[in-house]
């Protein structure tokens, strides 16, 4: 009996809808399982380090160390009453926070967690390599902005509307630059594939993050903005705005947004990763004496640095005072843009000049 | 093209955990009760107004308008980038008459205080 499912199996997977249908949709859900569990514990490390850096100690009494927290949280927010304001505007207060978090989630398809494969029937460390994957990624991350304006608009209250308004208007400004950053990368790797991208690290023998300083730098800044975290928390500020676009909502809904902006920082600490950082190449992939490194498997090295700019979020929050809005606007239309269009001129010159061989 | 129906599945998945979530919270929650106030929040004061009763600053309209601009260029290099190896000398300075242009356009918003908050 066993034998005939075992049998069923094996024929499956010979299949050609298997290999385009069922292993993507497999693998897309365990990394969707594990993005999941990363940012429970994500929150949770967040109040616990956000404690020491003021000294306190952070939730610390559910489990060991306080190591259930995530869960009690989850099930807190699963069984609050769901309410909706007198006079919101209805559909697009219930839909407003889908929006915010299903395209994070479907970015991490694309995203290369480790090495394509190099010997046949070696797995693939990623759902699908998207010829123009950065593209995709930009256009999904610009959709957030939807929900946040929607479910600051639909809520009918002042300060959601003001904090919707914000934070539209922030992460509309700050995606100008952060594209025009990536354009410098993909000028050295001549691919818009995330997984060439990294594939053009390994070849030049270098992170893009070192010659493309100036584009980190700006990429990174930008993002946080785009993620509304400290020092750029403007359209949720606690002390003038009461959490902004999400005032009214609770329970469920107010989880999801919640999911959402933890997932979007996830995609632009893995997309600053794959980018700028190597994705899931060994730091100094080019020099022979560290070879011993690669020992460990690529995707410990994306992780690793995923977490490492993870960390620099939560330390952001505990160090930076709060932006004022229109110091928050001079320095992306003033700053950050004419600095990355230079950079961008800069690059082209570059490249353009230096023959890079065969 | 292949690579994109991965794409479709996963938008289909991720619809599917999103509805789940809403679903098994619709399970799991309290009943509404009549004695929620569902007045919108404004710190215990009885509103006066609601938020759609007013209007709100024309510069979030300047700021969209100048994303639009600036945020079609950027997917402009985008291509151009990728293939800057074989276009060579020429792409080179094709991008920078284009963006001379750009910039021009983008000293005078600048100077006509657009770019201004305050």
């Amino acid at each position: 009996m066993s034998w005939s499912w075992l049998d069923w199996l094996r024929e499956a997977v010979g299949q050609p809808q298997f290999t385009l249908l069922f292993a993507p949709a497999a693998k897309f859900l365990v990394a969707i399982f594990a993005i999941f569990l990363l940012i429970a514990y994500l929150v949770f490390a967040e109040r616990r380090l956000l404690g020491f850096l003021q000294v306190r100690l952070g939730p610390n009494r559910v489990g060991p160390w306080g190591l259930l927290q995530p869960i009690a949280d989850i099930l807190k927010l699963l069984v609050k009453e769901d309410t909706i304001p007198n006079r919101a505007v209805r559909w697009a207060y219930l839909l407003a926070p889908c929006l915010v978090v299903a395209p994070a989630l479907v970015i991490f398809s694309v995203v290369p967690f480790g090495p394509s494969p190099t010997a046949p029937g070696a797995p693939r460390w990623y759902v699908t390599d998207l010829n123009a994957a950065l593209v995709f990624v930009v256009a999904l991350a610009s959709l957030g902005i939807y929900g946040i304006i929607l479910g600051g608009w639909a809520s009918n209250n002042k300060f959601s509307l003001l904090g919707g308004l914000r934070s539209a208007a922030q992460m509309v400004s700050y995606e100008v630059p952060q594209g025009l950053a990536l354009v410098g990368p993909l000028m050295l790797a001549g691919s818009l594939s995330l997984v060439g991208i990294v594939e053009g690290q390994a070849r030049l023998g270098l992170w893009f993050a070192v010659p493309q300083i100036v584009a980190f730098f700006v990429y990174f800044v930008a993002g946080v903005a785009e993620t509304n975290r400290n020092p750029f928390d403007l359209p949720e500020a606690e002390s003038e705005l009461v959490a902004g676009f999400h005032t009214e909502y609770s329970g469920v809904r107010f989880a999801l947004f919640f999911l959402g902006e933890y997932a979007n920082m996830i995609v632009i600490s893995a997309i600053a990763v794959t980018v700028f950082l190597g994705g899931w190449l060994r730091p100094f992939p080019s020099v022979e004496a560290l070879a011993f490194l690669d020992l460990v498997p690529g995707v410990a090295w994306f992780f690793l640095k995923v977490f490492a700019f993870l960390f620099l979020f939560i330390w952001f929050r505990g160090t930076f005072p709060r932006f004022r809005f229109d110091q928050l606007m001079d320095l992306g239309w003033k700053w950050l843009i004419p600095l990355s269009l230079a950079n961008v001129l800069v690059t082209g010159l570059v490249v353009v000049l230096v023959d890079r061989g065969p | 093209m292949e690579s994109y129906v991965p794409i479709l599945v996963s938008a289909l998945l991720t619809a599917l955990i999103v509805l789940g979530l809403l679903l098994a919270a619709r399970l799991m929650r309290h009943r509404d009760s009549p004695l929620t106030d569902r007045e919108p929040y404004e710190c215990g004061n009885e509103p006066e107004s609601y938020a759609h009763d007013h209007r709100f600053s024309v510069r979030y309209y300047m700021i969209a308008v100048l994303f639009v601009i600036f945020d079609v260029e950027t997917i402009f290099l985008f291509p151009w980038a990728v293939l800057l190896d074989k276009l060579a000398l020429f792409g080179l300075i094709e991008m920078v008459v284009f963006l001379a242009i750009l910039v021009a356009g983008y000293v005078f918003v600048w100077r006509r205080g657009a770019l201004d908050w305050a």
